[in-house]
């Protein structure tokens, strides 16, 4: 067998080279895109976000795929969120409302259920997940219902869990950069090495308002009223 | 004893011993006895169920059905194709069937009930395929079967072979019409059955159940009846009710509504498995009922039964998820015209959202009820303190129905770099609140 022969093997990548052939779900950050195998987020597969504390930005990162997303006639199912998903503001980012589910299982064994359903049953365009416990089996499971219902699954975990092994097609960290920008490092993707950390300004992509570039400005505004 | 199971008939028992020998073979045999109303009902739902394949359908009662499936040929593909798909149908079932195809109802139901699982095709092959077969096939009095058997006749082709004028003088001419029916001399009306307008059925279970999940067998045969039945009717079901039976006249009531109606059996059946992992049953279960009152028209493209129109639709995620989680669990969401924000968005069913934007910006977490933010020096803290965004957004709304706000409104972010969005109260405490997250 030749070495040609052997490099065109479907199970063989060679390091430094993306494979294109995965498809995927543009970001709407070029820079991330770049990184990202067949330029986004893999379709069919799960996306782990970890991230240090709430509030640096990780929704606002999908706000751009999840817009394009609700075009598609499917589902963008929402499984036991933290907080109430605000509607005006998914309007903002251009999501369309309308195909947006909403899922408030009672138990935590009945969340997981549900996100397997949801990423399964192709019924859904993206499935938005908060899982707390750390089970590789379970995480198996996930990856394989998102492959079979051609689904992205976006698992937000705490950072803590970056430390253990996930079968997520793809893993990346966040944190909030000096500059008020959000960090975005790869620490797993198909096809290719550890990457970034790229730096986002998520506020531009989402709003009219640039966010952290005016927190620096604005402490000399603060004026509580006095009695 | 009528019939009896393998495990009886090991220990010697056969259909015909009396009770007193069988339970000498046997001392803990369980006997049922026969049910006639049962066979009735069971009859009457199988004919129900076999109107899918044609709609004329004929009851010889206690234990025969007749179909007319010459026309049914072109669109089941065939005999063969047509027998085993009711073949299939009935043993899902549960039921043990012998089933036989001849030109005349008659010679139908005779080889059927000789075990004669034949197929005959043409009037001229009748007499011959019939012949063989045992007087006591016929329909008749008893005691002319007597007295066929005292004239040596013990086969139908010795009985034809009889002289005409004979035949009938000594068994009247209602046995020569028969003859002639059955050999399709002269022609044979059906009373035809008359499928019911809902369906519900109930079955009896041979035993006990006090586990939720052990109901969805006996569920599944009632679930596959009324498919076919439904398939017969060319329509679909959007709600399916059940009755669960309890000793003392207790009863549940378990109820599936989906958001199209169907005759999948497969996908009703896995809806109520969910539901009935649920559920917590109050007492064992002695009778299941099943009923569908109302029934709609079902598109042509929707698959029925067997799926032979396309591939399966998918389950829909949204009738499953509401079976195990209840139908309070699975919502979309809308936006609403308000300046208050936490009236600024609302539940709704899935699908049935208005996109109001006002085009401020919000964050995308609404915390369910505003928590109360500690200050120091007046300045508001959560993980450090805060520093507020220029923008400050008033609202004053609400004076109308009680539920007032006038608050300051502010983008903050703390030391870490997450942002928030927190409000001052213009009135009283004048407390700061946090209201969102942006996440």
């Amino acid at each position: 067998m030749s070495l040609d022969h052997l490099l065109q093997r479907a199970d063989v990548w060679r390091g430094g080279r993306l494979t294109a052939a995965a498809s995927a779900v543009p970001s709407g950050y070029s820079e991330l895109d770049t990184l990202l195998p067949g330029g986004g987020w893999p379709q069919g597969a799960l996306t782990e976000i970890l991230m240090p504390r709430q509030g640096i930005g990780a929704l606002r990162l999908l706000m751009p795929a999840l817009a394009q997303l609700s075009h598609d006639d499917r589902w963008i199912c929402w499984v036991a969120p933290p907080h109430i998903p605000y509607a005006p503001a998914l309007v903002s980012a251009g999501v369309d409302l309308s195909r947006v589910l909403l899922v408030h299982p009672g138990a935590r064994q009945d969340g997981l259920w549900a996100v397997e359903q949801s990423l399964r049953s192709g019924n859904c365009s993206a499935v938005l997940a908060w899982p707390t416990l750390d089970d590789a089996g379970v995480m198996r499971r996930l990856q394989l219902a998102a492959e079979a219902g051609d689904a992205l699954g976006f698992l937000f975990r705490a950072e803590r869990f970056a430390k253990r092994p996930s079968p997520a097609a793809l893993r990346i960290q966040l944190d909030t950069h000096t500059d008020g920008n959000l960090s975005v490092s790869i620490l797993k993707r198909r096809g290719g090495w550890a990457a970034g950390p790229v730096h986002l300004d998520t506020s531009l992509q989402y709003g009219a308002l640039a966010l952290h570039s005016r927190a620096t400005t604005a402490a000399g505004c603060f004026q509580p009223r006095q009695q | 004893m009528l019939l009896c199971n393998p495990a009886a008939h090991a220990r010697g028992i056969q259909p015909g011993i009396s009770v007193a020998a069988a339970r000498a073979l046997a001392h803990d045999l369980i006997i049922q006895p026969r049910d006639l109303n049962a066979e009735r009902a069971a009859l009457h739902a199988l004919a129900a169920w076999s109107y899918q394949f044609s709609s004329q359908v004929s009851l010889y009662p206690p234990d025969a059905l007749l179909l007319e499936v010459q026309g049914s040929f072109t669109l089941f593909g065939g005999w063969p194709a047509l027998l085993d798909k009711v073949r299939c149908g009935l043993a899902g079932l549960g039921y043990l069937t012998r089933l036989a195809g001849a030109p005349t109802p008659l010679a139908a139901l005779s080889l059927a009930r000789c075990n004669s699982e034949q197929h005959i095709e043409a009037h001229q092959q009748l007499a011959a395929a019939l012949s063989p077969l045992p007087v006591s096939v016929l329909d008749w009095e008893q005691v002319l079967i007597d007295r066929l058997d005292g004239m040596g006749v013990r086969q139908l082709g010795d009985l034809l072979r009889l002289p005409r004028d004979g035949l009938a003088r000594r068994f009247g001419q209602q046995s020569l019409l028969y003859l002639d029916r059955m050999l399709g001399r002269c022609p044979h009306p059906q009373e035809l059955y008359q499928p019911p307008q809902t369906f519900r059925r109930r079955l009896q279970l041979p035993a006990e159940v006090g586990q939720a999940q052990a109901l969805l067998f006996a569920l599944q045969r009632l679930l596959l009846e009324l498919c076919g039945w439904l398939g017969g009717q060319g329509a679909g079901v959007q709600r399916v009710d059940v009755c669960l039976q309890h000793r003392e006249q207790r009863v549940t009531r378990v109820s599936l509504e989906t958001r199209k109606p169907g005759r999948d059996s497969e996908q009703l059946t896995s809806l109520f498995r969910e539901r009935l992992e649920r559920l917590e049953l109050p007492l064992p279960v002695i009778e299941v009922e099943l009923c569908a009152d109302e029934v709609l028209a079902l598109d042509a493209d929707s698959p029925d039964l067997f799926g032979s129109s396309g591939k399966p639709e998918r389950l829909n995620l949204l009738d499953h998820l509401r079976a195990r989680l209840g139908d309070g669990a699975v919502t979309g969401i809308s936006a609403v015209a308000e300046h208050r924000p936490e009236y600024a968005w609302r539940y709704t069913d899935p699908g049935d959202s208005r996109t109001d934007n006002n085009g401020r910006q919000r964050p995308l977490w609404l915390l369910s009820v505003a928590r109360p933010l500690k200050t120091r020096n007046g300045r508001p803290q959560l993980h450090g303190e805060l520093q507020l965004e220029t923008g400050r957004e008033r609202i004053e709304s609400g004076w109308w129905d009680g539920k007032d706000v006038a608050r300051d409104y502010y983008i903050a972010t703390n030391p870490a770099g997450s942002s928030y969005w927190v409000y001052r109260e213009l009135t009283g405490e004048q407390g700061w609140y946090l209201q969102g997250v942006f996440e």
